[in-house]
């Protein structure tokens, strides 16, 4: 019968693509998606200037790049995690509890991350953490008061923003970025309004001020994108008053749509960023898993061409995307040249 | 008065006659007529969407399907090759020496507008790998006038194909106003122009700053292999499963428990298929990451229910008396399933197969976990086992993939992908139409 003919080559093709897989000669990366655009640039430039594969790099955000990183050794798994935040030290427990104890921590560069909004909408232009803590904390000091926040619009705290609905799209918690924002944002912000003293005067403890500080306020006014940046420009697009985080990065690809805020005064551009001026930003990592250089062919290779001065410099492709070049990339390159692991 | 009463009450009799509309009929006609008002209605609703969609896709799309390339003649000396070959970053030499032919050639041209080696990077393109795998495949071109038609950057095509518009424009560190002068006087020059952009049908994916260098083909190329997979499992094991539920099995409550979990896995979300395929098949089989052979294996669970129950429905639409001949001649039972019952039923099983397929086509969520969205379609499979184990992505997961990314011009990509898995789509549609039509059998 002829089905059972399509059966039995059915099941010889899967016997030979099992076999097949045994040898995987390409370098897997999965992890962040801020780091992705970066990586997907170095590994087209890689397979074109090498005469190893192509590597495949998968998107899905940090903490599940670095989750799946941490699941073992072996070709099954993956062999680099891109990060946009450092590896945490519950990630490096749960790596070495799966074997995976050499890890190779790689800094490629800066990113900023830059508030945005609607380029026809309302003049949104001048922010500071404060500004953004009163507007998205669930509690907010009022007259010297720690109360429920009251506020509707962005006028009712600080007169010099415009008189609109308050709405913000923030990036959710699997994202790096979300770390980035409640470190560098909302805790300052926090502090500066004078809420997280007013916490531990209640009588909270120091930590669970902090933790409560980070807290934002969830009637609506605060939305969480999971998705990516482009996801946050189209509820951009569809809501004028509101604001929206982003990576320098896209937001220089899309400056037509968007019109950007200053934090602090402080304009966002590579040069504010690498020089420290502009408060929100952050490192860029990729994690490389040490046990599998020398067996999956091109890794290492794959590591050092990465940040090579060629395209991680100032000059090179990456600073040309946006990245904001690593002033210490010579310290980096020696590290990966070394395999020097983390500790 | 009573004569009044009288004469009311005959036309009240006249009513009963049916060519006389009474006000019931009447109301009930009326109900009749909002009836197929609204279902009008409903269909015209569902077509304005329908036109609506399709505009939308072939707008967006279009621009995708043509490209700005530069069209220069140069010659790469033996030193500029050497040269090249000896550095790190190889393509961008490559690039470099375009850029310095393409500046000779402006030079040439008469074109008087100021312009510089800067503006010239801006508007040419990611053109290095190109012409390095030409050179390295002929490398007795080398020192020979060659004529390259290559993608200009990525602005320059969208200011080309109407999506960048000089007002309203901002100078940035990707293009500037005084570019775009120099984009005109090229264009004047016969430098410059739009073609038909083969490459978005044929190429791979690119990085996300090389938009001009982005094609579905890798991306066809990998469906085409979970379609295999998909086919060559789902179809013998679900139509074995139907014909042992619909002419052997016993009825019983054990073969009722199949039947019921048969429908409530058609109805499971794909996503958990996926999680099921990261855990099983990469996992604890050991099969390849972000492999067509896994989203094949991820793609058949879902396409089993659909195949099983369109091919019962067919079985059982074959009439009894087939059967009863074919047993009453002395066939096995086997032997009436195999030589009558089945190839009757075929039409309505491929039909079913096919709709699958088209669905499993268009299915992205349960490849987001298998690892198949990203930067993962970079190449064609050197060959047929290849194309099952090497990473590739897929149409859709392609096309999502496009959609996040940055830079505009990747969003026409998006539309341009979706044009072409329509394309697919209908195509199957239409053979799925075109084999019920031919082969099917009334009785």
């Amino acid at each position: 019968m002829s089905f059972v003919k399509l059966t039995a080559s059915t099941l010889a093709i899967a016997a030979v693509s099992a076999t097949a897989a045994a040898a995987r000669d390409n370098v897997q990366v999965a992890g962040s998606s801020t780091v992705l655009p970066y990586a997907s640039i170095v590994a087209e430039a890689f397979g074109e200037n090498t005469d190893f594969p192509t590597p495949v790099v998968e998107s899905g955000g940090s903490s599940a790049g670095l989750k799946r990183f941490c699941q073992g050794v072996g070709e099954e798994h993956t062999d680099v995690a891109n990060a946009s935040r450092a590896i945490r030290d519950s990630e490096i427990e749960a790596c070495a509890a799966n074997g995976v104890t050499d890890i190779i921590e790689v800094r490629i560069g800066y990113d900023g991350i830059v508030f945005a909004s609607q380029i026809d909408g309302p003049d949104y232009t001048a922010f500071t953490q404060s500004d953004i803590f009163n507007a998205l904390a669930p509690k907010v000091v009022v007259d010297g008061e720690l109360v429920d926040n009251p506020y509707t619009k962005w006028s009712d705290f600080n007169a010099d923003l415009p008189d609109a609905e308050i709405l913000a799209f923030i990036p959710g918690t699997k994202h790096g970025t979300r770390e980035v924002f409640e470190e560098k944002v909302i805790a300052v912000g926090c502090e500066e309004t004078g809420a997280m003293d007013a916490m531990i005067e209640s009588g909270m403890s120091e930590d669970d001020a902090e933790d409560a500080c980070l807290e934002v306020r969830t009637d609506g006014r605060s939305v969480d994108i999971d998705g990516d940046y482009t996801e946050t420009l189209a509820s951009i697009d569809a809501n004028s008053n509101g604001i929206g985080v982003f990576g320098l990065a896209f937001y220089e690809n899309n400056t037509d749509k968007l019109k950007v805020a200053t934090m602090s005064g402080v304009s966002p551009s590579t040069e504010t960023i690498a020089s420290g001026e502009y408060p929100v930003s952050r490192p860029l990592f990729f994690y490389v898993k040490k046990a599998h250089i020398g067996v999956i062919p091109g890794l290492k290779e794959y590591a050092q061409f990465f940040i090579s001065d060629e395209l991680a410099g100032p000059s090179g492709p990456l600073a040309q995307y946006g990245l904001v070049s690593d002033p210490e990339l010579a310290a980096t390159q020696a590290g990966v040249a070394n395999e020097e692991t983390m500790n | 008065m009573s004569d009044m009463s009288m004469d009311s009450a005959a036309p009240r009799r006249s009513s009963k006659s049916l060519h006389e509309v009474d006000a019931r009929t009447r109301r009930r006609n009326a109900a009749e007529t909002r009836f197929k008002a609204c279902g009008i209605g409903a269909i015209a609703i569902g077509l304005f969407f329908l036109v609506v969609l399709v505009v939308a896709i072939f707008r967006s799309g279009l621009p995708a399907f043509t490209q700005t390339v530069l069209d220069v003649e140069f010659a790469l000396t033996q030193e500029q090759y050497e040269d090249a070959e000896s550095q790190l970053f190889k393509t961008k030499a490559y690039s470099q020496a375009f850029n310095g032919a393409l500046k000779t050639q402006l030079d040439e041209s008469g074109v008087t507008l100021p312009f510089d080696e800067a503006s010239i990077e801006r508007i040419a393109g990611k053109v290095g790998g190109t012409i390095r795998e030409y050179f390295r495949a002929n490398e007795d071109q080398l020192g020979q006038p060659t004529s390259f038609q290559l993608a200009a950057s990525s602005r320059v095509d969208g200011y080309m194909t109407g999506r960048v518009t000089r007002d309203g424009f901002q100078d940035s560190r990707f293009l500037t106003l005084a570019d775009l002068d120099l984009v005109d006087a090229l264009e004047d020059a016969g430098i410059i122009r739009t073609q038909f952009n083969w490459n978005f049908i044929t190429g791979a994916d690119s990085g996300v700053d090389n938009p001009g260098g982005a094609g579905i083909g890798a991306s066809v190329v990998g469906s085409f292999f979970m379609m295999l997979v998909v086919l060559f499992l789902s179809l013998p094991i679900g139509v074995a499963a139907s014909i042992y539920l619909e002419e052997f099995a016993p009825r019983n409550r054990f073969t009722d428990l199949i039947e019921v979990n048969i429908s409530n896995l058609a109805a499971v979300p794909s996503i958990v298929f996926g999680i099921l395929g990261l855990a099983v098949f990469i996992q604890f089989m050991h099969l390849p990451q972000s492999a067509p052979v896994v989203g094949g294996l991820v793609l058949t669970l879902m396409t089993l229910p659909t195949i099983i129950i369109s091919t019962r429905a067919s079985l059982n639409a074959v009439p009894p008396s087939i059967r009863d001949a074919a047993l009453g001649l002395g066939a096995s039972r086997m032997q009436s399933v195999f030589h009558h019952v089945l190839p009757l039923a075929m039409p309505g099983i491929l039909t079913g197969t096919i709709i699958g397929l088209a669905q499993a086509l268009g299915e992205t969520a349960p490849l987001l976990l298998i690892g198949m969205v990203g930067f993962v379609a970079r190449g064609y499979p050197d060959s047929f086992i290849d194309g099952f184990v090497e990473p590739n992505s897929a149409m859709p997961a392609q096309i999502y993939t496009w959609a996040a990314r940055a830079d505009a011009a990747f969003y026409d990509k998006a539309w341009g992908g979706i044009i072409i898995l329509l394309m697919f789509l209908l195509t199957m549609n239409i053979i799925a139409i075109i084999l019920r039509r031919r082969f099917e059998r009334r009785w």
